[in-house]
């Protein structure tokens, strides 16, 4: 019951938090500099006093500042989250045609990273000063240290172009027309060489954020006392060592969750990826103000929902936490 | 006499290279017989848990057995291998250890850590596990044992986790149990129940008990035999009366005789003109903070809290944790304000003061901290130390400094004050905690748990010293302990506190000798060797 109300308390805190965003985002909008009539004018070749004027008036552009506010939050509160000039097309519409691509990219990134870089810290901290302990290492700080851009171009030179296993772009073969099984095979391939480029970065801060932390668990008096039951130290390194380790990793995964919208745009762009983060960086190019204002919704929603998710899971890992001790 | 059930012959460890000494261990021969408790006695460092880490197979990384034998049913233990070893432990070896807080995996419930015992050795099906882990708890004495076996560790006392840790030791029926240190951590009349369990469960299951203690109060309550340890060697080994009656040994009888609590002395104090400090109707409560949906809780940590200090007189403040006497010296230096109630200290009303009112009367009360190692900045010099609290009340620099050098002299560490804390053991931190009040030249010193962590002929040199200082500077001193024995051996009078209340005050030898609280009777049955020390005070 406690953890019902938990859930509430945080909900509704969590919906205050949205609506200061949004009003927030709205403002800094209005504080960037040059005026989207004129540009929208200008890239239709018109420059008259009259047609800009009928161009604010269409959008709303003359009204007072509090007016085009309560415009945009009562929009907002109906998903309308307005009208993309440049594209000519719903805001909403646009966001959600590349969502799927996003999170299919980002989401297989996140739980590559977490699985291989628990697993890889988890060995390296059993195998501490041990030579196969300290290769894991000198990977992740490899990984740590290496600029995504680089691995992205590497990986396509090497995988796609050298190799030619790998295709080096998009989301699917274009005008393969595949259905069914055979699509998710052809996206399957697609996702490898991005998702893996995303992971990489994440993994290795895992991989020493568990190895750290699994070392610090095992100096701890319960670890003696498992060992004074008789138990295996296989045992004792997975229940008892890492179980508790693991509580600062969820920490991390919840940040780490919560980029997942708008933490891929590099990514994205290298593999020519059909996702939200090549949509920000054109809208951004373009002033397209409206679309901009949406994402950064969709971002701020998705961090919140995650932290969220990430208070949930510590109150499942951790007991003291749901006992509120 | 029966086989023993352990033998240990010539046992050396080495210690790493660059340790303080080359043997934890040296040359150590002793046995533990069937239905005997063994008492392992020693002050930090004489290496008095590093034999039953060997029987254990748990040894620290760099610590080696060089030599000797440790006989268990015929067979050495040193040469075992990991997995032979592994296969004793839990089952024919139990071992408790000292800290209830931190001994159990804050994640698992009570009866699963209990349960993991058996599969550590493939005993039983799971559902029959939990059932005989019932059982356990049952045996050991846990309030509530079916709650108790779905609780997670933190939701239990740390007597009540000490129960759980005796439960998980005995679940194999072990023919040897370690226990280093079990009560340590405990609450007085906590201590009193676990040593009276161990001691009951000895009797009942017929085991071979080799426990670990530093405390003698302890080894006069539960010792069929007693070894004692000094760096490294055994320095008397013998049956509790003997060792107990008749040390042989000079440091045995130093140990003996460094408990404090074998003398309680006169009360030293007549009824002053003006009290020093004037405590009325104190009142302090926590409020755990309640959240949108979630309801405060609310501990009165002080309730109604009166008593007078007077001038040159040392008044104990005792009580078991939880008690509210911390919170009471942390309010009389005014870390903590108090939600109703004066404290005057000559005249001056010190609980409404702010600001910089406060910050100039704060030299007048000063505290010495419980613990000596976390108590000192490790980057500051100890001298700058002691000087701060000058400089920061406008004394010069170069003086203040030459000021720390006579003070750090006075408590018997001349010429070090240019050294960092590190530098020096855990006594000696204390002296210096002891200069860095007495820096201020206060007219009170707070000292809260002062010796607490400490060894007991540590324990009273630095009692020894607070006395002489007291007497030499005329000081009055508010001293607050959870420990009877240390009470007795300095206190002029004493107040005992249960549940942030004031429930006796008197003369140290009215409460000590003629309780009238219910609860300070309880307290004063619960002092471990108590029967010994009142026989000769």
């Amino acid at each position: 019951m406690l953890y019902a109300r938990l859930i509430a308390s945080r909900l509704f805190k969590a919906v205050i938090v949205l609506f200061m965003i949004i009003i927030l985002n709205f403002f800094l909008i209005q504080l960037a500099p040059g005026d989207p009539a004129a540009i929208l004018a200008g890239e239709a070749g018109a420059t008259d006093e009259e047609f800009l004027r009928q161009l604010r008036e269409r959008f709303g552009l003359d009204q007072p500042l509090y007016v085009q506010l309560w415009r945009y939050v009562s929009g907002v509160a109906t998903l309308d989250f307005g009208y993309s000039y440049r594209q000519q097309m719903p805001v909403l519409d646009l966001i959600l045609a590349r969502l799927p691509a996003t999170l299919l990219l980002t989401g297989t990134a996140f739980v590559l990273s977490l699985v291989l870089g628990i697993v890889a810290g988890s060995l390296a901290a059993a195998r501490v000063k041990k030579p196969s302990g300290s290769i894991i290492m000198a990977l992740a700080l490899l990984f740590y240290a290496t600029p995504l851009f680089w691995v992205a171009l590497m990986s396509v030179v090497v995988f796609s172009v050298y190799l030619d296993w790998l295709p080096a772009y998009g989301l699917y073969t274009v005008g393969a027309g595949h259905t069914g099984f055979a699509l998710a095979l052809d996206v399957g391939k697609h996702l490898i060489l991005p998702a893996t480029t995303l992971a990489l970065f994440f993994m290795a801060i895992y991989t020493r954020m568990t190895r750290a932390s699994m070392l610090d668990a095992s100096q701890q008096d319960f670890v003696k006392t498992a060992r004074a039951k008789g138990l295996k130290n296989s045992v004792i390194q997975r229940r008892h060592i890492l179980r508790n380790a693991l509580l600062p990793i969820i920490t991390l995964a919840g940040l780490q969750a919560g980029q997942m919208v708008g933490g891929a745009i590099l990514t994205e762009t290298v593999f020519a990826w059909p996702g939200i983060g090549r949509l920000m960086f054109e809208a951004l190019q373009q002033r397209d103000y409206n679309l901009l204002l949406g994402i950064f919704f969709f971002s701020a929603a998705l961090v919140i929902v995650f932290n969220i998710i990430t208070d949930l899971v510590y109150g499942l890992a951790d007991p003291r936490i749901k006992g509120g001790s | 006499m029966s086989d023993p059930v352990l033998s240990i012959r010539g046992l050396t460890l080495a210690l790493p290279k660059g340790a303080d000494r080359p043997y934890a261990v040296e040359d150590v021969s002793y046995d533990v017989h069937g239905s005997e408790i063994l008492c392992v006695v020693g002050e930090s460092g004489s290496g008095k848990s590093m034999a039953a880490n060997a029987v254990m197979g748990l040894l620290p990384k760099g610590v080696r057995a060089t030599g000797g034998e440790v006989m268990f049913d015929g067979q050495n233990l040193l040469t075992l291998t990991e997995k032979q070893h592994r296969e004793l432990r839990g089952l024919r070896i139990g071992m408790i250890f000292q800290e209830p807080m931190t001994a159990l995996n804050p994640l698992m419930r009570v009866g699963a850590q209990i349960g993991e015992v058996f599969e550590a050795h493939n005993k039983l099906t799971p559902p029959e596990r939990q059932a005989r882990a019932l059982e356990l708890l049952i045996e050991v004495g846990i309030p509530q044992p079916e709650k108790a076996i779905r609780a997670y560790p933190f939701e239990l006392s740390g007597g009540q986790r000490q129960r759980v840790m005796i439960a998980m030791a005995l679940a194999l029926e072990p023919e040897l149990l370690i226990a280093d240190e079990p009560t340590t951590a405990l609450d007085v009349t906590t201590q009193a129940q676990i040593l009276e369990l161990i001691a009951d469960l000895q009797r009942r299951h017929g085991m071979a008990v080799m426990f670990i203690t530093h405390d003698f109060g302890v080894v006069a309550e539960i010792a069929t035999r007693v070894c004692v340890m000094r760096e490294g060697r055994i320095v008397e080994l013998g049956t509790a009366r003997d060792v107990l009656e008749r040390p042989q040994h000079d440091y045995t009888r130093a140990l003996i005789e460094a408990i404090p609590g074998n003398r309680i002395p006169e009360s030293r104090y007549l009824d002053p003109p003006t009290p020093l400090l004037e405590v009325s109707h104190l009142h302090k409560v926590f409020r755990s903070r309640g959240g949108l949906f979630k309801a405060s809780r609310e501990v009165h940590a002080l309730d109604d809290v009166s008593f007078i200090l007077a001038p040159g007189e040392t008044l104990g403040v005792v009580g078991e944790s939880g008690s509210g006497k911390s919170t009471l010296g942390r309010c009389v230096v005014r870390l903590e304000r108090p939600d109703s109630g004066t404290l005057t200290l000559s005249g001056i009303d010190l609980s409404s003061l702010k600001g910089e009112a406060l910050r100039r009367e704060r030299r007048r009360v000063q505290m010495i901290f419980q613990d000596p190692y976390a108590s000192l900045n490790p980057r500051t010099r100890v001298g700058m130390a002691i000087a701060q609290g000058p400089i920061a009340n406008g004394v010069a620099r170069d003086k203040a400094l030459k000021q720390a050098d006579e003070l750090l002299e006075l408590v018997g560490l001349g010429g070090v004050a240019d050294r960092f804390p590190h530098e020096f053991s855990g006594g000696q931190r204390q002296r210096i905690g002891i200069a860095r009040a007495l820096a201020l030249d206060p007219e009170l010193i707070v000292a809260d748990e002062a010796v607490s962590a400490l060894d007991v002929s540590i324990q009273a040199q630095i009692l020894h010293l607070l006395e002489d200082l007291k007497h030499r500077l005329s000081l009055s001193l508010l001293f607050i302990t959870h420990d009877l024995r240390v009470a007795a051996q300095i206190c002029d009078r004493i107040l005992v506190m249960q549940n942030g209340r004031i429930v006796e005050q008197g003369s140290a030898r009215d409460v000590f000798l003629n309780p009238q609280a219910a609860y300070t009777r309880e307290l004063l049955a619960a002092i471990p060797g108590r029967e010994q020390a009142l026989a000769s005070a």
